[in-house]
């Protein structure tokens, strides 16, 4: 059996198509390449011409062990390796034969069917060991296929990953966008509140300062007036003097001294008025002072009276007061109660106003302002004979930014801050009753544990 | 001549007589006071047929001055009196709603005494001319 070269043909053909080689080792395949057309050449030669056949059996058998010897030294002839020990047997018995005919050729002649036999086995033992290397082989293609498409899934896993971080990273930066201009919105918020309550504030200080205006121009025309009399009673009263008529002296006299208190009055009066009106501005520092409930709601009444005809010139109403007279001193945040009664005032005004509007000639509007001390504490009533609040709009009042007039006219803070004021600021109560039609009457109620 | 006094706060009576003590002690002048709209309208119904010159303020609870005003012009024919306004609100809105309902002259407070005196005087004194 002539199989030494076609051993080497099958060697250097897997060593010339491994893919290992073909892509690392460029250049050791030309080699393999060219060794595989020798032994190609040299198998034909062995074949058609058999005189040379013992040179060139052993030139296939060293090179083939050779090869061996290199599989394991040289990792260019690593695919061979399990090659190689397929092939050994087969080599070997090839060897031993070979030696056998050298050295000689009647013993070879008896032995030759053991060497046939051997030949068989180590055939045999080839094939064997090609189909366990093959299992071997696709049992290792397995895994390595199992453990590429287990990398593939960490990577993508790794890259889902990176992914998910890079969201929450954003969602987070998102998030912390949102939270500060949540912040941002509240922070506004609050100064617009302040803001607002700030210019309720000045609107009804607008309101105010009108009627102080008018108010305060009243005592200043007594003061100068009566002093510019007085200038003249002294002088008359120097040339009765001269003239020696005491008893008209005296009596010039008893005027300028009427004069000089009326000055005084209408002085103090100017003084109490820009008093209120420092007062009503000044923010509240939620201190109680003792005060005088009815002259606090006459002074307040004419404030807002005069308040609103300052603004609007054709306004008129009648006001009408009941004040309770056994009404002692109590303790309560002056200007805050004096902003309520303000309030209330103004708009029981501007409610019979309004009616005066839509009603004909003979409605005369007016406003009550009624102050009585009852079991619990005191009662300070504002009634109005307006057109009344509808039902549905009752429930609305007091709250914040609630208001039936137009835009720009009302902050819908004025009966809110009101509210505020009486039951959190003072333990009491404010009520609403109106009939539509026929009127409205608010009753604050401050009890008596002040 | 006759003059009412229309105003809401009571020391103008103490004032205008004082201001006015030689023209009342001459007897050139003689003063009426209201301190309402209503009470002049009354005063007015008793002093008919009576020259007679109103200074009113405007702003008065009640009944104001240019309602009153309104009035007297319409339903106060004779004699037509000389009806002057006095506001603490020198606006013209006020002036030229006074002028619109007939008024015959406008006066803010602080009242100007000297002034007033020389209107009333010349005002006399026309009505004096214009009666002869």
């Amino acid at each position: 059996m002539h199989n030494d070269f076609i051993i080497l043909i099958v060697i250097f053909s897997i060593l010339q198509s491994n893919e290992q080689t073909k892509t690392i080792y460029p250049l050791w395949r030309k080699y393999f390449i060219i060794a595989l057309s020798i032994c190609i050449i040299l198998l034909i030669l062995e074949t058609s011409i058999d005189l040379i056949r013992p040179v060139t059996v052993w030139i296939a058998l060293i090179l083939t062990f050779f090869l061996f010897y290199l599989s394991y030294i040289r990792k260019e002839f690593l695919p061979i390796k399990s090659l190689s020990l397929a092939l050994l047997p087969l080599v070997v018995v090839n060897l031993i034969e070979q030696a056998t005919i050298l050295i000689n050729q009647s013993t070879y002649t008896a032995w030759q069917n053991y060497f046939e036999t051997a030949s068989s086995f180590a055939f045999i033992w080839l094939v064997a060991m090609l189909i366990i290397s093959r299992r071997q082989r696709k049992a290792l293609e397995k895994e390595r296929l199992k453990a590429e498409a287990k990398e593939k899934e960490y990577q993508q896993a790794q890259f889902m990953k990176a992914e998910l971080e890079n969201l929450v990273v954003e969602r987070t930066g998102e998030l912390t966008l949102q939270k500060e201009e949540l912040i941002h919105a509240l922070d506004d918020l609050k100064s617009t509140q302040a803001q607002l309550i700030q210019s309720e504030k000045m609107a009804s200080l607008g309101e105010l300062t009108a009627g102080i205006a008018h108010e305060i121009k009243n005592p200043l025309n007594f003061v100068n007036n009566f002093a510019e009399v007085n200038n003249e009673l002294i002088e008359e009263m120097i040339a009765e003097i001269d003239k020696g008529d005491m008893e008209e002296v005296k009596a010039i006299a008893s005027d300028i001294k009427q004069n000089l208190e009326k000055i005084n009055n209408h002085g103090k009066r100017a003084d109490a008025i820009v008093k209120g009106m420092l007062e009503h501005s000044r923010t509240s520092d939620g201190e109680k002072t003792p005060t005088d409930i009815n002259a606090l709601s006459d002074e307040y009444l004419r404030l807002a009276y005069h308040g609103l005809r300052a603004k609007d010139k054709s306004f008129n109403a009648t006001m009408k007061t009941d004040f309770d007279d056994s009404i002692e001193i109590i303790n309560i945040i002056t200007q805050d109660i004096g902003r309520v009664i303000l309030n209330l005032i103004t708009n029981a005004f501007y409610a019979v106003s309004h009616t005066k509007l839509s009603k004909s000639e003979e409605f005369a509007p007016t406003v009550w302002l009624k102050t009585k001390k009852t079991k619990i504490g005191i009662e300070i009533s504002v009634k109005d004979n307006g057109n009344g609040i509808p039902s549905d709009v009752l429930d609305k009042i007091f709250q914040p930014f609630f208001t039936t007039k137009p835009t720009g006219e009302g902050t819908g803070l004025g009966l809110s801050m009101s509210y505020d004021i009486i039951t959190n600021g003072h333990g009491g109560t404010l009520k609403v009753e109106s009939i539509e039609g026929e009127g409205s009457i608010f009753t604050i109620v401050l009890p008596n544990k002040f | 001549m006759k003059i009412l006094v229309v105003d809401d706060e009571k020391d103008v009576k103490v004032l205008f007589e004082q201001r006015f003590r030689r023209e009342v002690k001459n007897g050139e002048m003689e003063f009426v006071f209201a301190f309402s709209g209503e009470e002049a309208i009354e005063i007015l119904k008793n002093l008919k047929h009576e020259a007679i010159l109103i200074l009113s303020d405007i702003n008065m609870p009640g009944m104001s001055g240019l309602d009153l005003l309104n009035h007297i012009k319409n339903k106060y024919v004779k004699p037509p009196p000389v009806v002057m306004m006095i506001t603490a609100y020198g606006d013209e809105e006020n002036y030229n709603t006074a002028k619109r309902l007939g008024a015959d002259d406008f006066l803010t407070k602080p009242l100007d005494f000297k002034l007033l005196k020389e209107k009333l005087k010349t005002m006399m004194d026309g009505k004096d001319f214009s009666s002869r």
